[in-house]
């Protein structure tokens, strides 16, 4: 369990990463929302791997699953959340003010019609 | 003892009541937003007579005590930031008002001050999942104000402002959960006191958090390499937002004194202060590209956002010294070059807008109505940025130079930190006599909308230049003992961590 939780935190990363230095704002965008996936899946995993463990604390041992994490988690999801909705919105302003989806907002199309 | 979290209360009631109130014409917003920064001022200067008298107030929310709960940490350092953040704000939304900014787009006055709540939260808290909340809140108002209004560039300065702080939250929570990983802990105080044991295994990961979060707190400062989004942020969006942002960089060097200077302090074993030296050379490096941005800028608001560079730059020197003089003069600086940029963002809105089309362009001019008395202006924040004598920045980089002589690369620091006062010196002159001097006589002087009602705000903000001179004694001796609060971590640890003996 421990690989593949690993093995996608890197692939998420590494993905969102490569999509963020792309020069379309779509792209980035995705590669910013790739991104916080795996930055989530690591906060969540900071509080160790358990499974069947009560979620603060149970009648058995001392054996329970770290609950802060999940609240990091969740708070980290909605501000994410709120900051995609922003980005989304303000690509396509620009993408309707400068006529093209480049980041640099750059009028190649244009030029090249002229 | 609820003055921790007023002047986070504050701000935040008066935006939820100004969305209620939006219906009631603009005039009773401007008095309502007025009202709410007079409270707050209000609300801050009695939080700063108790920390005179009690030094740490720690305030529980909800009553979970720390490291459990989040904790609001209320000393020296965070109380003058808010003053310092009040005053600005101030200057910013009087200028607003009178130049009628806040008309120009929808909910102007919700935003500033949720902005402000963002910001004195961020000074505040004691916690640093809580920092990384606040922070988004501050981006997400300041996203907002960047884009309030109608500019030409507004739209695409924005976007790489907005996508570059994205991943700039990304990465601060790649940090923060690698410390709580280890630690088991996101209280600042607490990490502080359990990273002073680590085992020898978790040093080089606890070291990475650290410098990654340095990465963070940098891009905030604008620090090399990752200063490229300030100028064109700060010179395409409007004049009061410009002033206000002044602060904005100087969160993120708040958040390195506080943050890296409690978690990796003297007392942090093997980690103790093994951040300066990055601090110290991403300082120099950034100094020196933005004196070549303020020589190179062909326009007048870009050179001023390289000016706050300039004073970002000279504050990461100083605060890569880590001595008590040098933070000292790092606090004494960080308050002046705060106002000062704010300022001298409102007083470049004034000149584009008495030169009609030319706008800031540094290109010969026809002369324009009220020249002598805003070329007079302009002279004297030109001073007081260049750090001249008689004005406070002067006695900010004295003390920061002062400090200096017992550094080790005393060379390096004061080469670079001089030959680039001097540079600023030579093309703020440059920039005067181009603007107030070398213009078209021939013609008739150009006829601006400014009024005297329009310089009010920007000489409120200038007259803390002398002020800050007149009073030097007393706001020194404040800083020397802030300073010194700064480096004793245990006081900090034992106020948060073990109430009883703090000031409850």
């Amino acid at each position: 369990m421990e690989i593949i939780l690993a093995l996608m935190i890197a692939v998420l990363t590494s993905a969102g990463i490569f999509l963020i230095l792309q020069t379309r704002t779509y792209p980035v965008v995705l590669g910013l929302t790739l991104l916080s996936y795996g930055v989530n899946l690591f906060l969540f995993a900071m509080g160790r791997l358990h499974i069947d463990k009560a979620a603060i604390l149970g009648d058995n041992e001392n054996a329970y699953t770290d609950p802060l994490p999940q609240a990091l988690v969740l708070t980290a999801i909605v501000i994410g959340f709120a900051m995609t909705a922003f980005v989304i919105a303000l690509s396509l302003k620009a993408y309707s003010k400068l006529g093209n989806d480049h980041i640099d907002g750059m009028h190649t199309k244009k030029r090249r019609e002229r | 003892m609820h003055s921790a979290i007023l002047p986070i209360l504050t701000p935040l009631l008066a935006g939820f009541m100004l969305l209620l109130i939006k219906n009631y014409g603009i005039n009773n917003q401007r008095i309502l937003s007025v009202a709410s920064l007079i409270l707050l001022f209000a609300v801050s200067l009695s939080a700063l007579l108790q920390v005179l008298q009690h030094h740490y107030i720690v305030y529980a929310i909800g009553g979970w005590e720390a490291p459990y709960g989040i904790v609001l940490v209320l000393d020296r350092l965070s109380i003058l930031m808010v003053i310092a953040t009040s005053l600005l704000a101030f200057g910013a939304l009087w200028y607003a008002i009178i130049s009628d900014t806040d008309k120009k787009g929808a909910h102007f006055h919700v935003l500033f001050q949720l902005q402000l709540f963002g910001l004195n939260g961020a000074f505040l808290t004691g916690d640093l999942f809580n920092l990384f909340v606040f922070f988004e809140i501050l981006l997400l108002a300041s996203y907002s104000l960047l884009l309030h209004g109608k500019g030409n560039g507004r739209t695409k300065a924005g976007l790489h402002y907005v996508i570059i702080n994205l991943a700039g939250s990304s990465l601060f929570l790649f940090a923060v959960g690698t410390l709580y990983g280890i630690t088991g802990t996101l209280n600042i105080a607490d990490l502080a006191h359990k990273i002073s044991m680590l085992p020898n295994e978790d040093i080089s990961v606890i070291a990475a958090a650290g410098l990654l979060l340095l990465v963070v707190f940098g891009l905030k400062a604008a620090a090399f390499p990752l200063y490229l989004w300030l100028p064109n942020a700060y010179s395409k969006t409007s004049a009061p937002v410009a002033a206000l942002f002044a602060i904005m960089t100087k969160v993120g060097i708040y958040a390195i004194i506080r943050v890296h200077g409690t978690i990796f302090g003297d007392n942090a074993g093997g980690l103790a202060n093994y951040y300066t030296p990055w601090l110290l050379y991403g300082g120099l490096m950034t100094l020196i590209l933005a004196t070549f941005g303020v020589m190179s800028s062909k326009e007048l608001k870009t050179q001023i956002a390289y000016l706050v560079l300039v004073s970002v730059s000279t504050l990461l020197i100083s605060l890569a010294m880590h001595s008590v003089d040098a933070m000292s003069g790092t606090i004494y600086y960080m308050i002046h070059s705060t106002l000062m940029a704010g300022g001298f963002f409102l007083l470049a809105d004034v000149i584009v807008r008495s030169r009609g089309k030319i706008g800031g362009k540094l290109i010969k001019a026809p002369f324009f109505e009220k020249g002598v008395l805003i070329g007079t202006l302009f002279f004297v924040f030109a001073i007081a940025v260049a750090s001249l004598p008689p004005l406070s920045g002067f006695f900010g980089k004295t003390m920061i130079l002062f400090a200096a002589i017992n550094h080790q690369q005393q060379g390096m620091i004061f080469a670079v930190i001089l030959l680039s006062s001097l540079l600023v010196i030579i093309t703020l002159a440059q920039t005067g006599s181009q603007l107030f001097y070398d213009t078209e006589n021939s013609v008739e002087p150009l006829k601006a909308n400014v009024t005297n009602n329009d310089l009010y705000p920007i000489v409120f903000l200038l007259a803390f230049a002398p002020l800050m001179v007149i009073f030097a004694n007393p706001l020194t001796e404040f800083t020397q003992h802030t300073a010194e609060m700064m480096f004793d971590t245990h006081a900090y640890l034992d106020a948060v961590l073990n109430r009883s003996k703090g000031a409850h």
